[in-house]
């Protein structure tokens, strides 16, 4: 963890664990994208899921005031942070339970442990949790002597197999049944050698291996979907049950949670609870949800815990563009939908997060100088794709160009990162630095397209360049550039005109006053199809609008010809 | 453990130091159904079976007959200790029910084992929300605690018909949080291989739901 002095007042501590890039993604991904059978199965599962996910939220007729509900809650969260944090330990301690706080991962993993140790056990079960991931908890309890027992099937198949997860939601999808088969067979004691690669005998054989944890383990970690602030109540969505094992047979549950993950009020939950499983499994719900607040006497753990994780969410939080990454509920509908996941796949994103959220979150959590995580917000081609899937409506184009920016003001050393060495600058650089030169001046672009004939000397007989030198290559890998004429529209222009009448500046449109004046028929038509919302004759009278303001832009155009 | 509190809420009011406001949210969902009694019970059963449940339908009169059937006959069963004693067929040599006290802290509550041994598990519920397909039980007496409808393979669930309504919102509000909440909606299912659903993993495989009208 680091503390870094900004230009403001504000001090930064970023977060550690799995949330870094260590090898640049370009490099990651041109690996990645080696693996064919990988590919094939994100291109399935994202194209699978994104269908059912834009089918079911098709089906609500409000489903983008849930979306705007559940952008405002979270944003009511972040800005209420600390009352809403208190409120919430007030009310799960009067309820039983105990209450942590780590300011990192290796402190949030060091209370577990010691929590875990005080039941003498060395073994615990799991359910599928990114905050655990994000600590790297399974690792540090193994390094010490605990065994911890994943039990979504998905995360079963990734530690049996000893392999990282690819997907936030299906962990296991770059696996093909074959392989899970010969996992399994490897690695599950007594499971019967002659079983098929059938799911459903696989699902079956996960069961019988379970069991036995579930009914006889006495300690349980979770992660938790949201706590709720005003009644101290945690909540977990899931698919097969062990989540409800775990949370329900163990004497003792211990639950990390990011500080970010609360909702204000119980009432809350109602938008929730239809913009997560609608995004995340693209079904209408979830087969299970669990909530709880506190200690139930005779009834599940009687033994509560719950480990409030900061782990560079606070640094998040102080960036104003930034923060709003902290609204994300973790429903991975923005890695379905995004074409460069789909290919480059879950694991070339480094962190505990992959995909758009991965290269929002990581480089925030863990600073955009640390390991590689500068080249995060560079994974993207900015379509938005994942904007207009979020359900806490998380402007992803708009932080990750945010995120682009400082990275360019970390290694001009500017702005926040002033009094950093500054990097030698680049072939980049001296592009742009020519570029702005020659765009800026009219005289220096006539100048410099005059000598637009000469090129045609270098691109010979073929009459097109098929390869650039240095960074701008690239751009000839899989396309020429034709031959240039051998004339500039510019001064073909004034060789044609010259001598032509200057224009009567008297007949200029003024272009400013004219949007200006657009602009408010705009508004008035804006309102007024507000206002006349439901009536039929609303898409005949705007016909009519659209018409006159496109006849009036018609007139100003040919006046300005004329 | 209160010295990393401090510091994490000093933390956070100094990212939240450049005057960062957020008002209350605004709720422009839908909040209360306009659709028939009628009509919400036509599409939580259209939802339950598109989500793989078995659903039936019973009266006061047939539902004893109705749950006698989806036992067979050969069954040890448990039930919370606040079921409805009228709703259950009478014993016989080879159909069994266990009652459970409901609290771990009480006599006559089942062991984990125990309940891996029983075939199947009847319990009332609170309420149901037809538009997701979701039955949502709060640990009252005839739903019992949430081992019972955990462990047991079969679960045999009845929802009453003035229990149903149609909205996410109206179910939340039906609940208490003092208590805790399961909520159900279909089997236990996997999508994790190939995205093949599997119906059944850890929860029960099967889900019978029976409309009580």
């Amino acid at each position: 963890m680091t503390s870094i002095q900004l230009g403001m007042p504000k001090v930064v501590s970023y977060g550690e664990g799995n949330i870094f890039e260590e090898i640049p993604f370009p490099k990651y991904a041109k690996e990645e994208l080696k693996n064919e059978q990988l590919r094939n199965n994100l291109r399935f599962v994202t194209h699978a899921i994104r269908g059912k996910r834009s089918k079911v939220t098709a089906e609500l007729p409000d489903w983008q005031e849930l979306r705007t509900t559940g952008e405002q809650t979270k944003n009511y969260v972040l800005a209420h942070l600390p009352e809403l944090l208190e409120e919430f330990e007030r009310n799960f301690t009067a309820r039983g339970g105990h209450v942590h706080w780590a300011r990192d991962a290796h402190e949030a993993n060091q209370i577990a442990l010691d929590l875990i140790r005080a039941e003498g056990v060395d073994e615990i079960i799991k359910i599928k949790s990114m905050a655990t991931a994000e600590t790297g908890l399974n690792e540090f309890l193994e390094e010490n002597g605990i065994n911890a027992i994943e039990t979504d099937l998905a995360e079963e198949i990734v530690q049996l197999g000893e392999d990282r997860p690819s997907h936030i939601l299906v962990p296991a999808i770059h696996r093909n049944r074959r392989e899970i088969r010969d996992i399994f067979v490897k690695k599950i004691e007594g499971i019967n050698p002659d079983i098929s690669d059938e799911p459903a005998e696989l699902a079956e054989a996960s069961r019988n291996r379970l069991r036995e944890k579930f009914l006889s383990t006495k300690v349980a970690v979770s992660g938790v979907n949201f706590g709720i602030a005003e009644t101290g109540t945690m909540t977990i969505v899931e698919s097969e049950g062990n989540g409800r094992m775990c949370l329900t047979l163990p004497d003792t549950l211990i639950s990390f949670m990011g500080i970010e993950k609360l909702l204000p009020t119980f009432q809350d939950y109602e938008t929730f609870l239809q913009l997560l499983p609608r995004s995340s499994t693209g079904e209408r719900m979830n087969p299970y949800t669990s909530m709880w607040t506190g200690v139930t006497p005779g009834d599940g753990p009687q033994n509560l815990h719950v480990i409030l994780i900061d782990n560079g969410r606070t640094a998040v939080l102080a960036d104003e563009l930034g923060r709003q990454a902290l609204r994300c509920i973790r429903c991975s509908a923005c890695m379905n939908v995004c074409p460069v996941y789909e290919r480059a796949g879950g694991h070339a994103y480094g962190s505990t997060y992959p995909g758009p959220i991965g290269a929002i979150l990581s480089p925030q959590l863990s600073g955009i100088e640390a390991a590689h995580n500068n080249s995060l917000p560079y994974a993207s081609s900015l379509c938005g794709a994942c904007y207009e899937v979020c359900p806490v409506k998380i402007n992803f184009p708009e932080v990750l160009v945010h995120l682009r920016s400082k990275d360019v003001d970390s290694k001009k050393a500017v702005g926040e990162f002033a009094g950093n060495k500054k990097a030698a600058p680049t072939q980049m650089d001296a592009m742009m630095y020519g570029a702005k030169k020659l765009f800026s001046s009219g005289k220096m672009m006539s100048l410099a397209e005059k000598g637009l004939p000469m090129s045609r000397l270098i691109t010979g007989k073929k009459h097109k360049i098929s390869k650039l030198p240095g960074i701008v290559s690239g751009w000839t890998d899989y396309r020429d550039i034709p031959e240039p004429p051998k004339e500039s529209f510019r001064n073909w222009w004034k060789k044609e005109k010259a001598g032509a009448p200057a224009r009567d500046t008297a007949a200029r449109v003024d272009i400013d006053a004219l949007i200006a004046a657009n602009k408010g028929k705009l508004e008035e038509l804006h309102a007024n199809a507000a206002k006349a919302q439901g009536e039929e004759s609303l898409t005949a009278a705007n016909d009519a609008k659209v018409a006159k303001l496109a006849a009036e832009a018609k007139t100003a155009s040919t006046k300005e010809n004329a | 453990m209160s010295d990393a509190k401090s510091v994490i809420l000093g933390r956070i009011r100094s990212a939240l130091s450049d005057g960062f406001t957020a008002p209350e949210p605004v709720r422009n969902y839908r909040r209360v159904s306009q659709i028939s009694q009628e009509d919400t019970i036509e599409m939580l059963i259209d939802r339950l079976i598109d989500y793989k449940a078995n659903v039936f339908q019973a009266t006061e009169d047939t539902l004893a007959s109705v749950i006698a059937e989806r036992l067979g006959e050969k069954s040890t069963y448990v039930i919370p200790v606040g079921l409805k004693d009228s709703w259950l067929p009478a014993d016989t040599a080879d159909r069994k029910r266990v009652v459970d006290s409901g609290s771990t802290l009480k006599e006559h509550a089942l062991s984990h084992r125990e309940l891996d041994e029983v075939d199947a598990v009847v319990t009332s519920s609170t309420v149901s929300c037809a538009e997701t397909g979701t039955i949502f039980l709060n640990s009252n007496p005839d739903e019992g605690r949430r081992a019972i409808s955990l462990v047991p393979d079969h679960h045999i669930c009845v929802v009453s018909r003035d229990s149903v309504v149609e909205l996410v919102p109206e179910a939340i509000e039906r609940i208490t949080y003092e208590r805790p909440v399961t909520m159900i909606s279909g089997p236990s299912a996997t999508s994790d291989i190939e995205l093949i659903r599997v119906e059944g993993v850890h929860g029960p495989r099967t889900l019978d739901v029976i409309i009580l009208n």
